[in-house]
């Protein structure tokens, strides 16, 4: 009887131990995930904490610094607007009007430091008398 | 006029037809007094014809793809006149209605199949009233003594009620999706006016020639999970889960098994080469979906081998092929409802909805089902003690289980949190990183143990023998890997059980070849051969085993010393990684049917002298006005170097910024992973037993090198 206690007991160890190490790692990991408009109304309460946020890089509003590679635009999403800040290229793939989720922080000088972005691509077909050419799509990106 | 619409739609109503019968005539096959015969086999015939019904139903859809006929709606989505043909043609699965199609053949594909293996069963010359040919047949070719003993009477003999029982709840599944083919995902929706033209593919969907693998073996293997699923419904029903039923429910899950991981190592691969990230996987869960029922499905064919050796955890394994069907049906609720992008989009479409309901139906239907037979179920064994086989494929399934749960928790947890306080947040990579490790470690582990203990009951000096030589290997592996320099600690461990689960696989296969070449004065090499025709189960399993090993290795190390390096580069400049150097030479564009491609030519140079050329691209897709970066890959066995082509100057193109990567042993993924399909594969090919020299006596042969 003891051995079959044993073997309970040690199934129940491992099974707590995965929970443990399940819930503490959530609650580690748990990144929100934004439009400008949650990011603004939160405003402080969320300064430095990791976040996700979600919206379209406003057109004309992409800077990029080749010789410093920094990289600036900004993320609307209706009327509210968020300015980010990250290093490296725009991937190419980052037009404007372009669905973008960006990870990083919001700082104190309300300026989203980004760590990654990544570029949402949807299923929406764009009608063909829209459809430009590559090169006037990527000029697009530095107007 | 008749429209290929039409068509289609005929062919699917066809099939629901035929699934209808199926399951009708499958389950009076297994009840009836009188008719069980007859019935059994218009139910197999009615799989059959649900089978081609479907497949007319997927010429028709490749028809109107290839043949650009803009009046199907679901051409109309996902067709393009400049697409080229190959990903037309398997555009087929590149978007909701397609895929539905395409698992709903493969699903009529499954039934047929299964309904043809059994086909002996019952005499296949019957007259219209059912009574057996007997005249033709005896005058006709000789019919087996089975045959002619199955085609007397009228009632079925309980052994052979299985089959038809199986067809019948494939069938049911079935129903379930042929009627999303004619409602909610009717792939043959018609347009009128149809368009000239249609927008093609998504241009993720149409980047890469491994679209037209990856998927299709992912399907094989979610489907194939029907069949098992059948078994267990049909041996809860018949109350009979025995030696027969156990082997054949397993060998098709074997099969399934082979198709999704497959389809998982495709599936990364894949995202390695179009996605543009210099990863294979990232707890998407799109990826999570496919991976669940993986490790349910992992842990039944381990704990299967425990049922068919001591007739335990009946139970537990039915619970886990059902766990498994229900999981297919769940990721794909997850990644075809919407659900993913948020919780309230899913009920936009009548997919959603229905798949929660079908999930909810087989989940309370399986589970009744199991409380009804429980009592028939119970196990006479039990656990003698915890050095033992049996001890160690429990501990594993606890392991695997535990995984589903905690990549599930991650998978749901966003919309959980979404549904009931409104607030959408993701969970991270991380999370997923750090549960899989510990996880993933002690499975390896338990790799090298389980194979070298014996059922029941393991001595002290048993112990002593199997262990010694692995658990040598695998403390020499970790402390050579420690004294080369290496300083992370994951990686050291992994290696070191890697030596370990690989001595113990080497040790496995020496005892088997030895054991042949006494027994049966086999060469070496036939020996080999030998072990494979008589126990591919096993030997197939040691196969895979050493599969996951290679794959273990591979992530580890390609995850602890990848490097990367983004720069601006001029022309004549040149980036340094690692060992790699990559020179910037011009800038080209292309026009081409469907897309615009601009693309940066550099010279690649590993340890100073060039090995080639590579092309970073963008492809721009016109018609879905959106840019894709198509990274470079040059692989080799021992690293990868991923360039992206991150931006060019638009004016001139006098400089394009490029980030490189360098992941070491990454090309191993794959190679394991193919490792892991093809030992499956040979774990369930068809043999004749009778051909092998001395087969009967193996298991003496075993016993003796065992006892000296």
């Amino acid at each position: 009887m003891s051995s079959r206690l044993w073997k309970v007991g040690g199934l129940a160890a491992i099974a707590g131990a995965i929970i443990w190490l399940a819930a503490g790692g959530l609650s580690e990991n748990m990144v929100f995930f934004l439009t400008p408009a949650e990011l603004e109304a939160r405003g402080a309460n969320i300064e430095g904490q990791p976040v996700r946020l979600g919206g379209q890089v406003k057109p004309g509003s992409v800077e990029w610094n080749a010789d410093t590679s920094e990289l600036r635009f900004t993320i609307v999403e209706g009327a509210s607007e968020i300015a980010v800040e990250s290093s490296g290229a725009p991937p190419a793939m980052f037009q404007p009007g372009t669905g973008v989720v960006v990870e990083g922080s919001y700082g104190p000088d309300r300026i989203f430091r980004a760590t990654r972005l990544m570029v949402k691509h949807s299923n929406e077909y764009a009608p063909p008398e829209h459809a430009g050419d590559a090169a006037e799509a990527y000029k697009s990106l530095r107007c | 006029m008749l429209s290929l619409s039409l068509l289609g739609a005929a062919s699917i109503i066809a099939g629901f037809l035929g699934a209808a019968l199926a399951v009708f005539f499958g389950t009076r096959a297994a009840l009836s007094k009188s008719a069980g015969k007859l019935s059994a086999v218009i139910a197999r015939r009615s799989a059959y014809f649900a089978f081609f019904a479907l497949t007319a139903g997927m010429a028709v859809m490749e028809a109107a793809l290839l043949g650009h006929d803009f009046s199907v709606e679901y051409v109309a989505r996902v067709g393009s006149r400049e697409t080229p043909a190959y990903y037309t043609a398997i555009s087929l699965w590149s978007s909701l209605e397609g895929s539905i199609l395409f698992w709903g053949w493969i699903l009529a594909g499954y039934g047929a199949l299964f309904a043809f293996t059994r086909r002996r069963e019952i005499g296949r010359k019957m007259d219209a009233r059912g009574q057996p040919a007997q005249e033709r047949q005896l005058r006709g070719r000789r019919s087996s003594a089975r045959e002619r003993v199955a085609t007397t009477g009228g009632r079925l003999a309980p052994e052979l009620r299985a089959t038809p029982l199986v067809t019948a709840v494939i069938g049911v599944v079935q129903l379930f999706f042929f009627g999303l083919l004619m409602g909610p995902a009717n792939p043959f929706g018609f347009v009128d006016p149809a368009p000239v033209n249609g927008p093609g593919p998504n241009p993720l969907l149409q980047n890469h020639p491994l679209m037209g693998l990856h998927p299709p073996m992912l399907y094989f293997g979610f489907v194939g999970m029907t069949v098992p699923f059948a078994f267990a419904i049909s041996g809860l029903l018949l109350g009979n889960i025995e030696a027969r039923w156990l082997r054949d429910a397993r060998r098709w899950m074997v099969a399934a098994w082979a198709f999704l991981t497959m389809g998982i190592i495709g599936g990364g691969w894949w995202s390695y080469e179009v996605l543009g990230w210099g990863g294979a996987w990232a707890w998407d869960p799109v990826e999570n979906a496919s991976f669940l029922p993986w490790l349910t499905a992992t842990a039944f064919l381990h704990s299967a081998m425990v049922q068919g050796r001591r007739g335990m955890l009946k139970t537990w394994n039915l619970s886990l092929i059902i766990g498994t069907f229900l999981l297919t049906l769940f990721g794909t609720f997850l990644t075809r409802s919407g659900v993913i992008d948020s919780v309230h989009a899913f009920t936009e479409g009548a997919i959603g909805p229905a798949f929660l309901a079908f999930i909810a139906v087989v989940a309370v239907g399986s589970l009744a089902l199991v409380g009804w037979r429980s009592g028939r179920l119970h196990a006479p064994g039990q656990v003698e003690s915890a050095a033992s086989r049996e001890s160690a494929f429990i501990l594993n399934n606890l392991l695997l289980v535990a995984f589903t749960f905690t990549v599930l928790l991650g998978t749901m947890f966003p919309l959980a949190v979404e549904a009931l306080r409104g607030s959408r947040i993701s969970v991270g990579p991380p999370y997923f990183n750090m549960v899989a490790s510990p996880i993933g470690l002690a499975l390896l582990f338990l790799m090298g143990v389980g194979p070298a203990l014996p059922w029941r009951r393991a001595s002290g000096e048993q112990l002593k023998r199997s262990f010694i030589v692995p658990a040598g290997a695998g403390t020499i592996a970790g402390v050579a890997a420690a004294a080369g320099g290496m300083r992370e600690f994951l990686p050291i461990l992994t290696i070191s059980f890697a030596a370990f689960v690989m001595a113990t696989i080497v040790k496995e296969f020496v005892k088997g070849v030895r054991a042949r070449r006494a027994i049966a004065g086999r060469s070496a090499g036939r020996a080999l051969l030998d072990l494979f025709v008589l126990n591919g189960q096993r030997y197939g399993g040691y196969v895979v085993h050493a599969g996951v090993v290679v794959v273990a290795l591979a992530i580890s190390v390609s995850w602890t010393w990848k490097s990367e390096r983004e720069m601006t580069l001029r022309h004549g400049e040149r980036l340094a990684i690692k060992d790699y150097e990559v020179e910037f030479t011009d800038v080209w564009s292309r026009e081409e049917a469907h897309r615009d491609v601009i693309g940066a030519t550099v010279q690649a140079y590993r340890d100073g002298r060039p090995i080639g050329i590579e092309q970073p691209r963008l492809n721009f897709y016109r018609t879905r006005q959106q840019m894709i970066a198509t990274p470079a890959v040059r692989s080799s066995l021992t690293s990868d170097l991923y360039l992206i082509l991150m931006a060019v100057e638009p004016e001139r193109g006098e400089h394009v910024t490029i980030r490189a990567i360098v992941n070491p042993g990454i090309a191993w993924l794959w190679i394991g992973g193919m490792i892991m399909g093809v030992g499956a594969l040979v774990a369930i090919v068809p043999r004749r037993r009778g051909r092998v020299k001395g087969a009967g006596a193996e298991l003496i042969a075993g016993a003796a090198v065992a006892a000296k």
